[in-house]
């Protein structure tokens, strides 16, 4: 398949030849036409939500309120100023496909977030970087650098009425900044705490204004749709989940990496074909399809199940951020999940009770397991307590801390029964015998 | 406490943000730039500047991981130790980085050249494993490089 997020031209990165192979062409397209055609145009084409929850972008931006800045004579009153924050927080385990945006096309993150930017009205929008991405943050606010230089952003774009800023903010070591409502907060300059919604972004957002968040492949989508049109745009890959999708393969593959496909290409095929199968041939114990959030699947259960949102939630996991982690038939399944509960408990932000407690305790069940301290009982605590916190919180840390917890029970009891403490009174019969 | 340079920038970023308590992460990456880490000292400097209270800023240099309210030692090296990078070999990268510098994870050593941390998911899981030294990344290491690695720091 052509490339279209991550194509292979040399120096993409570069300004005059991001313009020399079209650059900022679908900007210049999308001035021509009214903010609600672009916004239409997105809605039309199928696009969905990159960074996790694949929510239709284009119904996202109609939540925006309509009137524009200048459109407020009509009352005579300011009309509060509108944000747009693109999400480049990406620090969910197993994910890393913003970073090669970043590197390698970040001409198409800036003009998706100006097409975006023009079609809901918003004055300034904020990028916002994990901090470790600290030499990528200095290759996006080059790129944007020149943005500016040439028009592109700033005061009456290309002649146009439409000004609008956008700008870099650098996030300091926080997962929980991913999750939309505390990456506001971040940006506010407070503790990462997500907020209790309703009152939704889009009506209460960064400062009590109305706000869009979206994800750094999300926005990079946005380009190609308004150049090539939606029906192009909606032919690609699966069809109620289209377009280009950018598949993160790590773990025990020949060839990790980022590969752009349509959606909907079968798990097998990504691993095999695109990321060289597993190394020694081994068999394929388990996936995490989605990023450390999304739940586990045995390798047994993969034929047929695709990278797409209706086929992995039909195989009873998510498409999550597309970070396919892949592990082998050795592999020890109890010190992954004891890894991915180590994550969310140094991760939880701690405001809500069942996320707070609940992710050290899941975490310390699962140390005893490691340890070979566990018991029968430990299998249905962990399941109690994971139970116990999804659905409990204010953002979805919660559940994504009890989903990998509930799947590997569910589909690897053998693996927990397995490493269960054998009683003394067991051993003391054997020795009997 | 911050470069007249700094400020100026500060300054500058005023325009973009509804409020001076937004500049509160940008005001601490320069302090900590300028200084190695965020002193109390610097944390009432920032809540002056910036007309917040020092409350506040406490709680968001503690919540964020990337900010040290304490001196580290010269050369922070991190092991990222998540899923990706385990199923690659990133145990052995600690254990032999523990040997090596003879301190553990979240230690720094007597001298204040070294300090080790465990960290989350970098990014670099196709890259696996990996360190990172400061803001510079080291990916798909084996032992012997971090060997290579550690020598030429040693120099420094």
């Amino acid at each position: 398949m052509e490339k279209h997020i991550l194509p292979d031209i040399p120096n993409l990165h570069k300004i005059d030849v991001y313009e020399a192979h079209g650059g900022y062409g679908a900007l210049r397209k999308a001035l021509q036409m009214k903010p609600e055609e672009v916004t239409d145009e997105v809605k039309k084409s199928g696009l969905r939500g990159r960074g996790g929850a694949c929510f239709p972008t284009g119904l996202k931006w109609t939540f925006m309120p309509k009137s524009r800045e200048a459109g407020s004579q009509t009352t005579g009153q300011t009309a509060k100023k509108k944000y747009l924050c693109v999400n480049g927080d990406e620090s969910e385990p197993g994910t890393f496909k913003d970073r090669q945006i970043f590197e390698f096309n970040p001409h198409l993150l800036i003009e998706g977030t100006l097409i975006a930017a023009y079609a809901m009205g918003v004055s300034i929008s904020y990028i916002y970087v994990r901090g470790e991405y600290a030499k990528w943050i200095t290759m996006i606010e080059k790129a944007l650098q020149d943005a500016y230089a040439k028009g592109y952003v700033g005061q009456k774009i290309l002649g146009s009425d439409f000004s609008t800023e956008v700008l870099v903010h650098k996030g300091a070591g926080a997962y929980i900044c991913g999750e939309e409502s505390a990456l506001m907060n971040s940006i506010e300059g407070g503790r990462g705490y997500p907020r209790v919604r309703p009152p939704f972004p889009a009506q209460f957002g960064l400062w009590g204004c109305p706000t869009t968040i979206n994800n750094v492949e999300t926005i990079s989508n946005v380009p190609l749709i308004v150049k090539n049109g939606w029906e192009w745009y909606s032919r690609i890959g699966a069809a109620k989940h289209p377009g280009p999708i950018l598949v993160g393969v790590s773990g025990h593959v020949n060839k990790p990496g980022v590969y752009e496909m349509p959606t909907g290409v079968p798990l097998l095929e990504i691993i095999h074909k695109y990321a060289g199968g597993v190394p020694g041939n081994k068999a394929i114990k388990a996936v995490i399809p989605g990023g450390s959030s999304t739940m586990i699947l045995r390798g047994e259960q993969l034929e047929g199940v695709c990278m797409d949102a209706e086929s992995l939630k039909a195989a009873g996991s998510s498409v999550g951020t597309a970070g396919l982690i892949v592990m082998d038939e050795e592999t020890d399944l109890i010190q992954v999940l004891s890894r991915i509960a180590q994550f969310y408990y140094h991760e939880s932000c701690g405001q809500c009770t069942p996320c707070r407690e609940g992710t050290v305790w899941l975490w310390k069940v699962l140390k005893r397991f490691e340890n070979g301290e566990g018991t029968m009982e430990d299998i249905d605590l962990l399941m109690d307590v994971a139970n116990n916190i999804e659905g409990n919180t204010i953002c979805a840390l919660g559940d994504a801390a009890a989903w990998p917890v509930q799947s590997m029970v569910r589909r690897f009891r053998d693996e927990f029964e397995k490493r269960v403490k054998v009683p003394d009174s067991t051993k003391a019969e054997a020795i009997a015998v | 406490m911050l470069s007249e340079q700094n400020l100026k920038k500060l300054d500058g970023l005023k325009k973009y943000y509804q409020t001076s308590q937004a500049l509160v992460l940008p005001a601490l990456w320069m302090v900590q730039e300028e200084h190695g880490s965020i002193s109390e000292e610097a944390m009432k400097y920032v809540s002056q500047l910036l007309h917040v209270p020092y409350s506040h800023v406490l709680g968001v240099v503690t919540f964020y991981t990337m900010f040290h309210a304490k001196p580290i030692g010269k050369h922070h090296i991190e092991v990222c130790t998540n899923v990706s990078c385990m199923l690659r070999g990133s145990g052995r990268l600690v254990e032999h980085l523990e040997k090596r510098l003879g301190i553990k994870m979240g230690e720094t050593s007597k001298d204040k050249k070294w300090t080790l941390s465990e960290t989350e998911c970098m990014g670099s899981c196709g890259t696996a494993p990996m360190i990172a030294i400061g803001e510079e990344y080291y990916e798909n290491l084996t032992p012997e490089q971090v060997d290579a690695l550690l020598a030429k720091l040693e120099r420094k």
